[in-house]
């Protein structure tokens, strides 16, 4: 059994790490009331960023330059949403398929197209001490790279933030009522640029992980949709930062049933099962339907 | 159907364009003269070049593009084109494939059930919005990786070709290939569908009721529900049906006209190139032409980039997210400058309120 389970659990992990950090990112952006399509575009540059930074700066070079990569990307959404009160769907689609375009040109034009993939220092797991002998989960969960902790004590801290501070009641009054919260004196744009910016930080950090903590390097469209279905994540948890980091965790859990089954000998045509996050992504939405309710002015221009 | 000053609209755009693409190209230390002689060469410079590269790839961006615009001609957000064409040329060469003897007819029923199944595909987005409440953006683009991994799975799979070496289906027997045009190289009749479709589209947005439906329910849901007696759930459907519908035509098209079987990567992005063709074509029909030729050019060129000056063809995406964000910040700083104009002229009660 545990032969099973302690991999099982630690690929659920370890998936569901980048789709937590990013989903809780847009959970601060959507409850200003605006969805960021582009989080997609975001998590590529950051991985793209990432891989800049790992080549010269080592680990904590590349998890800045996943932060700037996002950041780009986050600061792009500002200017067209918050600033030019652009269509936001549309702003979001342009700014994944501009990173890419982006990342793909300048990969090719920084690196080559032939030969092989470049191979970075990869961040190591960092077992804590006591915890990682837990017998069964102790590995899976705590034996994992230090972006993972930073996940963990992310997801009570966006919890706070969000439901016991004054910040995070502003943060909310600006997604239900825009105009009721600026007449209240909340600074309306000021806040959804730096919940835009959060956004943007923390879906470059998803992305670095791909490539520092995971992959250990680059590929072009390595972030396959995981934006988009952060962005489901965040439906189906509620806009709530703990329902968020459950639903990341079902995800991983459905994600990681491939590997569980490979090991246990089930020969299923692997394509299928890369097929089942956005089946599951898609049950999941149509589950959650009508006992959420999304913030009212979400995706709303003006 | 296209006024002087849409075209020179059209034009600026080509202008930026063009003067966008230097200065990347520039940016990247990439050499410039080789690489625009490359792109004229590769899209508009010669006869061939016009009809097989740029007119050819035309096609599926008109089909996809004209999907695009009704969806978001009726307020859909269907980012999904890319899908329902992968799903359009998967059932259009099973068909094929399933009746290898037929002729035109075969050919006629292949090009239906790619159009049929595009429908069915965008019909799935379709009910989890209208009885779920599911946003068509994430649903579409979920759909679209589905279809991606489930021909990658049929070409390893049940559609593989015989000797199983090779990840796509058997090819497609020639009595089934759509007739070339006489005289221009692998230009195909494909060019006829999408040039009827497009017109049809037109004057189905002008002149049927269903097409005001359409606009009517795009423009405000909750007006056209009081004031016409609208049923806003059907029109919705209609849409995304007929979106998807167009978009699965695409691939059998595209099945049928140029690849002869189906693989993996079918199609370079031309789902999503269409937003930008949808888009720059102010979602007008008739002007969906140009701006998919416009794009066809531009793909066909960046092809012949890559060859000749080593340019990454990857370019191309980012010249189209530069237009469409072009596009939605003209049309945002429009909106923006008449309400600004509008507030200062008008004096409403709560100004004059002491604060």
């Amino acid at each position: 059994m545990s032969e099973v389970a302690a991999p099982f659990l630690a690929a659920t992990i370890r998936t569901a790490t980048p789709l937590a950090l990013a989903a809780l990112g847009e959970v601060l952006v959507e409850r200003t009331g605006m969805i960021n399509l582009g989080l997609e575009g975001a998590i590529l540059s950051g991985a793209f960023g990432a891989l800049v930074g790992a080549t010269s700066g080592g680990v904590a070079g590349g998890y800045l330059g996943a932060i700037v990569g996002g950041t780009v990307v986050a600061l792009l959404f500002v200017l067209f949403v918050v600033w030019l009160r652009a269509d936001q769907i549309i702003t979001g689609t342009a700014l994944t398929l501009l990173s890419l375009g982006a990342t793909g040109t300048l990969y090719r034009t920084l690196y080559g197209t032939g030969g092989a993939a470049l191979v970075l220092h990869t961040s190591a797991p960092y077992p804590v001490p006591g915890l990682a002998s837990i017998p069964l989960v102790g590995a899976a969960l705590f034996a994992q790279p230090p972006i993972t902790y930073f996940t963990y004590a992310l997801v009570p801290l966006v919890a706070w933030l969000v439901s016991h501070t004054h910040l995070g009641l502003a943060l909310r009054a600006i997604g239900e009522q825009p105009e009721a919260a600026a007449a209240a004196g909340v600074h309306v744009q000021r806040l959804r640029v730096a919940a835009a910016l959060s956004g943007g930080v923390l879906g470059g950090l998803a992305g670095g992980t791909l490539v520092i903590a995971q992959a250990g390097t680059f590929a072009e469209g390595m972030s396959s949709g995981r934006g988009f279905i952060a962005i489901a994540i965040v439906v189906l948890g509620r806009w709530r930062p703990i329902g968020v980091a459950l639903a990341a965790l079902v995800f991983g859990a459905a994600s990681a049933l491939q590997f569980a089954f490979q090991t246990m000998g089930w020969h299923a045509p692997y394509q299928l099962f890369l097929a089942v996050p956005y089946l599951l992504t898609l049950a999941g939405l149509a589950g959650a339907a009508g006992r959420a309710r999304p913030p009212t002015a979400l995706g709303r221009t003006r | 159907m296209l006024s002087s000053k849409s075209l020179f609209v059209l034009l600026l755009y080509g202008v930026v364009l063009l003067a966008s693409l230097v200065l990347l190209l520039l940016a990247g230390g990439y050499p410039a003269g080789a690489a625009l002689s490359a792109l004229w060469y590769g899209s508009v410079g010669s006869w061939y070049a016009f009809t097989s590269a740029t007119l050819v790839r035309a096609i599926p961006l008109m089909l996809t593009g004209c999907a695009v615009a009704i969806a978001f001609r009726a307020g859909l957000f269907n980012i999904g084109a890319e899908g329902q064409l992968i799903a359009g040329a998967t059932a259009s060469t099973a068909i094929a494939l399933a009746m290898p003897h037929g002729g035109p007819a075969t050919t006629i029923v292949a090009l239906m059930a790619g159009a049929a199944t595009g429908a069915l595909w965008a019909g799935i987005a379709a009910i989890l919005r209208a009885r779920f409440g599911v946003l068509e953006v994430i649903s579409t683009i979920m759909l679209n990786f589905v279809a991606l991994h489930a021909v990658s799975y049929l070409v390893r799979g049940p559609l593989q070709e015989p000797t199983h070496v090779y990840p796509q289906s058997s090819s497609l027997a020639d009595g089934l290939h759509l007739a070339r045009l006489p005289g221009s190289g692998r230009l195909h009749l494909g060019l006829l569908i999408a040039l009827a479709l497009l017109g049809g589209s037109g004057w189905a947005f002008r002149h049927t009721a269903a097409g005001f439906r359409m606009l009517a329910v795009g423009i405000s849901s909750s007006a056209a529900e009081c004031a016409g007696q609208v049923n806003i759930a059907r029109t919705t459907r209609n849409a995304f049906i007929a979106s998807g519908a167009v978009a699965g035509l695409a691939g059998a098209v595209e099945v049928l006209g140029v690849t002869f079987a189906l693989y993996e990567n079918l199609s370079p992005g031309y789902g999503y190139t269409a937003i930008a063709v949808a888009l720059l074509a102010g979602l007008d029909p008739w002007r969906i032409v140009l701006s998919a030729t416009l794009f066809g050019a531009l793909e066909a060129g960046a092809g012949a980039m890559q060859r000749d000056a080593g340019v990454p063809s990857t370019l191309v995406s980012v010249i189209e997210a530069l237009i469409i964000l072009a596009i939605v910040a003209a049309q945002a700083l429009h909106w923006n400058v008449r309400t600004f104009v509008r507030q200062r002229t008008s004096v409403t009660a709560p100004e004059r309120l002491p604060s």
